[in-house]
Parts: structure tokens; C-alpha cells; sequence
């Protein structure tokens, strides 16, 4: 087709045109020539790393042409890079807070919407060293165990979780993110970690949850939102659609995420 | 115009220009850093318990860290440089390949070695129940692993680039090899010595991945400057400014005085044949 560079090119202008003043039903025009290829970057708090990576699988078999980049961190890290104006479509967060400072600083596009919930959880490694029976254990002698750093998501429901419980022994580390306690548990060299119910589905037979009281009460709830600057708005939308949808609820509440 | 040798004309534009351009690369964001800076309560941060801990943690671990290194990093400079042996192309493999690691896989690669389940953590937590990892000594260690090979690779040179007929010299005249060590090679690497026990220290003083890995981080106890400054980026970032701002200004400090004291005379006057 001799014309196949040039419609390449205007629906390329087309694309431009619509993320530039904010894009509003980017694949609404006739024959497809509008819809959004390329890549769609997803940022994500560290305890969605499974989950979003099995959606984006059926996202880029329901999208051909697109990619999703996917990104987990800290949830407050992503919330700084946005702000500070990083490249994103989409941003899920494993906490309200955090994800209120990208809307105050203007970074969203609409209001964020919660679609999950989580609670902690503690792990143990598998062979359980410290012998820790119970939540209360940790307030044993000599055990080692670590936490989220308290700028974390993770950190802060650990901080509330272990006030409400009485626990007074301290951790030996405060660790990045919820994927770096599970993984100090994982290789044995901490006694337990206070990660998320789903980390704790996550990290498989190398470790042993242990129910932590009162976890019911204190619970994460996840909001994700396309962010303002998002070069592919459609995508960013249709991600959101996906997560906030019966196939992305499903895929959240089979890894153990609660409903919002 | 100004840059101008007695006899050999003009400094050509076409080395001024980029040396301008790296000046600039690395001037201008230190400089953004410094007017970013919430200067008005910078003394009052200094002053903080947090901000003071981890400036005196981070003090005690690159020293240690930088005795470590000198202890064994110049004997392991002297035997590549001045000793044949099969497989010497293997040790300066094994010296080199930590510099061009990413710190977080040298902090893996100590979990995996000194950990608690690792190969040689695991006998000795078996044997006498010390663990390394989330302790002090354990910053000690990334500190010395990631610094180690800037140290070796400066001191190396500095003997290879002092003349070996010294060495001989002193040998015909009498002295055992240990006295021609201490007395003429040592001496003579001087300057490389200086300026790897610089490098070595500056890397060990800003070392952030192998460290929140292999040690952990916690206040007091492995929560050094650099890790303090990341977990400050995700809660104030006018915090983690400042944090920045003291660990520049005492490093800048250090090596100042270092330069005033010894470097200027060491670069000076290398003793060369």
C-alpha cells in the first residue's frame, strides 16, 4: 500500500495532537488509524509486581502493538519520580497518602480510583529459625526482624500494626520496599519480615505465614490513577479499566488482595 | 587567551571547548543541588540526632573501611606488581570485576558469601552464632568490598610506574626484599598510595547499594549517610537535600585538607628515576 507511510505518519501527528491537549477518546475515530500503539508505562508499588505482570500479558494480547513497561518500587519513590516528572501513563500506589501527593502536586489525570485492599502478614523463613510460633514471638530475645523503611506504605501499617499490638522489640533494618523484607526473610538471614498478605502468597514455600492480630483493622487500600502527563492517555484509561474490571479484580483477589 | 605556555602557543579550542563542556556536566548540577537547598534551617538539621548518627556512622565505617583496604590492599598491589606468578592475570580479574559490579549485586554476592545461609556465613553462625548481616561490621565490609579495587588498581600503578632498578639496587646493596618494600617501593608509590586511600575512601563514604543490601538499614547501627539520604527522598525531600548537601561539604572538607597537608607536595614531587 503506497499510502501506508503517510497514514503511519498522520495518525502519529493524530496521537500527538490528542495526548498533547489531555486526549480524549484517542481510538474513538474510524477504522483503528487513531488507536494507540507503542509503549505503555505502568508504575507500581512493589507488592503488585505478580499481579500487574499477569495483566499486562493479557493487555498486550487484547492491544496488539503496545508493550506495557512495567516499573515497581516503593510506592513513595514512583510518587516522587512522578512528581519530579518522570515519563508515566499510569500509577497504582499501595497507599492513599502517597498517592495524594502526586494529585496535589497536579500530576493526575482525574480522580484515582481504589481498586484493592491489603493487610500485613508476618513470614518466617521456612526452616523457621527463631522458632516463632505467634505475632507476639518477635518480642522473644535475639530475634531478628525486619520491616519497611516508615516512608513506605508497608512501613507505615507496620509501624500502626506493631503500636496496636504491644510489640516493643525493634526491627534490625528497615528495609527499601515490601520485596526487600521478603526477600531478607527468603534467604534466611532474618528471623521474620512484616510483609503483605499477597508477598506472603508471593514468596511461595520458602516462607511460612504467620497471622498477625488486630491486621484486619489495619488495612492498605491501593488507588491507581493515568497520570496527567501520560503519553498514550487511551492505553493509561484501558489499563485502568483492566485493573479496576471483573479480569483484573479476579487476578487481585486470587493473589490475595482484598476487595476495595 | 589567557591559557597560553611560555613557547607553546595557544591552547587549541578544540580541547578547551570540551574541557569546558565537562566542567560545565559536572559543575552544574552540584550547583542546582547547593540553590536547592533550604539553607535557613540547614544548621538546625545538622544539629538533629538522626542526621548526627548517621553522619558518625557513616564516619567510623568508611575509616574502618579504609584501614581494611590499606591493610591487605597494599600487600595484594605489591604482588601484582612486582611478583611473577601463574594465574596473575585471574587475581586482577578478581580485583577489577567488583568495580564494574552494580553495588546492589555485590551486596547479594556478600548475603551470598557472608550471609547467614551463605558459604563461609553459615559455618561460622553454625559454629559460634555470629551473624554479619544488619550489623556495623557488616557496613564495614560493603564499604571495603566496593573501595577495595580503586585502591589496589591506584597502588598497582604507582609501583609499576617507580623504577624496578631501585628495587634492584637495593637488593645488590644487601637488602632483604621486605626492607626494600618498606624502604624504597613503598615510599615511592607514595602519591598513588595517596591518591588511592582518597579514592578509596570517597567510594567507601558514598557506597549506598551493596551496603542497604548486605547490611540492611537502621538507625545507629548500619544507617549511614547515603542510606539516610534515600530513605529521605521518599519522606522530605528538603531533608534529603540538606543530607546531601553535609555529606558534600564534609567530603569536599576532607579532601581539602588532604590537599593542603599532603596531596599538593605527594603530586608535586613524585621521586622518579
Amino acid at each position: 500500500m503506497r499510502t501506508r507511510p503517510v497514514a503511519l505518519l498522520l495518525s502519529l501527528v493524530a496521537t500527538l495532537a490528542l495526548a498533547g491537549c489531555g486526549g480524549s477518546g484517542a481510538s474513538g475515530d474510524g477504522g483503528g488509524s487513531g488507536r494507540e500503539t507503542g509503549t505503555l508505562t505502568v508504575l507500581a508499588a512493589a507488592s503488585l509486581t505478580e499481579t500487574f505482570t499477569t495483566l499486562a500479558k493479557d493487555f498486550e494480547a487484547a492491544h496488539p502493538g503496545v508493550q506495557v513497561r512495567l516499573a515497581f518500587d516503593s510506592s513513595a519513590t514512583l510518587a516522587e519520580q512522578v512528581t519530579q516528572g518522570a515519563p508515566a501513563d499510569v500509577l497504582a500506589t499501595a497507599d492513599e497518602r502517597t498517592m495524594q501527593t502526586v494529585v496535589a502536586a497536579g500530576g493526575t489525570a482525574g480522580d484515582p480510583r481504589l481498586f484493592a485492599t491489603n493487610h500485613l502478614q508476618m513470614v518466617v523463613p521456612r526452616d523457621n529459625p527463631a522458632d516463632l510460633k505467634a505475632f507476639s514471638d518477635l518480642d522473644k530475645p535475639g530475634v531478628k526482624y525486619v520491616v519497611c523503611v516508615d516512608s513506605a506504605p508497608c512501613g507505615k501499617l507496620a509501624a500502626t500494626v506493631l503500636k496496636a499490638t504491644g510489640i516493643t522489640a525493634k526491627p534490625v533494618s528497615e528495609e527499601v520496599d515490601v520485596k526487600a523484607v521478603l526477600n531478607k526473610v527468603e534467604l534466611g538471614e532474618a528471623d521474620a519480615g512484616l510483609v503483605y498478605a499477597t508477598d506472603a502468597v508471593a514468596g511461595g514455600a520458602k516462607v511460612k505465614p504467620i497471622d498477625i492480630p488486630t491486621s484486619n483493622e489495619n488495612l492498605n487500600s491501593y488507588p491507581i490513577t493515568a497520570l496527567k502527563d501520560a503519553k498514550k492517555p487511551a492505553l493509561a484509561r484501558d489499563w485502568v479499566d483492566l485493573v479496576t474490571g471483573p479480569k483484573g479484580q479476579q487476578v487481585l483477589a486470587d493473589a490475595g488482595f482484598g476487595k476495595p | 587567551m589567557t591559557a597560553r605556555g611560555p613557547a607553546l602557543g595557544r591552547a587549541p579550542a578544540r580541547l578547551l571547548v570540551p574541557a569546558g563542556v565537562g566542567v560545565a556536566f559536572l559543575g552544574v548540577p552540584l550547583v542546582a543541588l547547593l540553590a536547592r537547598t533550604p539553607w535557613s534551617d540547614f544548621l538546625t538539621r545538622l544539629t538533629e540526632p538522626a542526621v548526627l548518627d548517621a553522619l558518625r556512622l557513616s564516619m567510623v565505617t568508611s575509616l574502618a573501611a579504609v584501614a581494611v583496604v590499606t591493610a591487605v590492599g597494599i600487600p595484594l598491589a605489591w604482588a601484582l606488581a612486582r611478583v611473577e606468578f601463574p594465574g596473575r592475570t585471574v587475581v586482577r580479574a578478581f580485583v577489577i570485576v567488583p568495580l564494574v559490579l552494580p553495588p546492589v549485586v555485590g551486596g547479594v554476592a556478600l548475603l551470598s558469601a557472608f550471609g547467614r545461609r551463605g558459604v563461609v556465613g553459615a559455618p561460622l553462625y553454625d559454629a559460634f552464632g555470629v551473624s554479619l548481616p544488619f550489623t556495623t561490621p557488616a557496613v564495614v565490609v560493603a564499604h571495603a568490598f566496593v573501595s577495595l579495587p580503586f585502591f589496589v588498581l591506584a597502588v598497582e600503578g604507582a609501583l609499576r610506574a617507580t623504577d624496578r632498578e631501585y628495587d634492584v639496587v637495593a637488593a645488590t646493596l644487601g637488602a632483604s626484599r621486605w626492607t626494600t618494600f618498606r624502604r624504597v617501593s613503598l615510599p615511592l608509590a607514595g602519591p598513588g598510595l595517596l591518591a588511592g586511600l582518597v579514592l578509596a575512601w570517597a567510594r567507601a563514604l558514598g557506597e549506598f547499594g551493596a551496603t542497604i543490601t548486605f547490611a540492611g538499614n537502621y538507625p545507629g547501627t548500619t544507617r549511614t549517610m547515603p542510606n539516610a539520604i534515600y530513605v529521605e527522598l521518599q519522606n522530605d525531600q528538603e531533608a534529603a537535600l540538606v543530607l546531601s548537601v553535609i555529606l558534600m561539604l564534609v567530603s569536599v572538607a576532607v579532601l581539602a585538607l588532604l590537599r593542603e597537608r599532603w596531596f599538593d607536595q605527594a603530586m608535586r614531587g613524585p621521586v622518579r628515576g
